[in-house]
């Protein structure tokens, strides 16, 4: 079945984006990459390290992935815009995922701020790919600021505890059906990843739930399977739920 | 001249443009991006910059991240 997903007018045959984080070792972190399928990528913008040669970190990626810079660690609109434009310059891409983080204990977004960046960025011709709060509201808005797709989060950064409010992400997919919603943070086990795309998600993002696992390669895979899983579950269509139960042998005809 | 490199205060020589004063630093200079007081200095303008006492110089490449 021909099921891709285009972005930004990319197309893609994985729905999984995945991180570079976390993980223990480079030879660890490409066999995940290879292992889940993702074409797409994300790196994030940090100082160098001054008076020491350092190996560029992009040399251990597969070079057929497209790289998705990031702005972590930006806790305002001014330095997202800021690191942004970095990152445009040192790798000649418009892609950015935004990320404007409004407190370091629970690294939730400030959605405020993430519109006000996204407005600028859109602008000087980015394509703003935003994490935000899981609100529709929120999601409109930075749709209408210009942003291909909008990344609301499934729970707090490398929390793995999954969806927290299935019915935000349902009530995002049915009112906003023409929209690329991509779930961004909170995974943590495939059946998290399920349930996302189960509910209508586009794709899903993700980076703790791989690297933290104990064996990142398989856990990929698992993750692999289970947004295609998901993916196929949404497509299908579920059964409705009902309170009481419904039978599936019929009931006459059995012996007395 | 005393400047501000990745928030670090550094002496460099007077008049340094950002080509020398990277190369004075042995940084690679693939895949990076640099920010003159926070106005971005594309890679073929290194050469004819010229850094002034004071300046903020960012200096980014890229880590692993989520």
């Amino acid at each position: 079945m021909s099921d891709t997903f285009t972005l930004a007018g990319k197309e893609f045959r994985s729905r999984l984006i995945i991180g570079t984080g976390k993980y223990r070792s480079f030879d660890e972190m490409k066999s995940a990459h290879r292992a889940c399928g993702a074409e797409m990528v994300t790196v994030a913008v940090n100082r160098v390290p001054l008076d020491r040669k350092t190996e560029s970190f992009l040399d251990h990626l597969d070079s057929a992935m497209q790289i998705l810079p990031n702005t972590a660690g930006c806790f305002d609109a001014d330095h997202a815009v800021r690191t942004a434009r970095l990152a445009r310059e040192a790798l000649e891409t418009d892609w950015i995922k935004l990320e404007v983080i409004g407190d370091k204990v629970t690294l939730l977004p400030d959605n405020e701020q993430t519109l006000e960046a996204a407005k600028v960025l859109v602008k000087e011709g980015f394509i703003v790919l935003p994490y935000f709060t899981d609100d529709l509201i929120m999601a409109k808005k930075l749709l209408d600021a210009g942003c291909p797709a909008v990344m609301p989060l499934a729970a707090p950064i490398g929390s793995g505890m999954g969806v927290q409010n299935p019915s935000n992400l349902r009530i995002m997919r049915e009112q906003l059906p023409d929209a690329t919603i991509i779930v961004d943070a909170g995974v943590g086990v495939p059946s998290d990843a399920a349930v996302a795309m189960e509910l209508g998600a586009d794709a899903i993002l993700m980076n703790t739930a791989i690297a933290e696992s104990q064996n990142p390669e398989q856990m990929a895979t698992a993750m692999k399977l289970a947004v295609e899983a998901g993916r196929l579950a949404y497509l299908a269509g579920r059964m409705p739920k009902r309170l009481y139960a419904s039978a599936s042998s019929p009931i006459q005809g059995a012996i007395k | 001249m005393r400047v501000q490199i990745n928030g670090e205060l550094r002496d460099v020589p007077e008049g340094i443009s950002l080509q020398t004063l990277l190369e004075h630093l042995s940084l690679s200079q693939q895949r990076v991006a640099v920010e003159l007081d926070r106005h971005i200095v594309r890679r073929a303008d290194w050469t004819a910059t010229n850094i002034n006492e004071d300046a903020k110089i960012e200096i980014v490449h890229f880590v692993g991240g989520g």
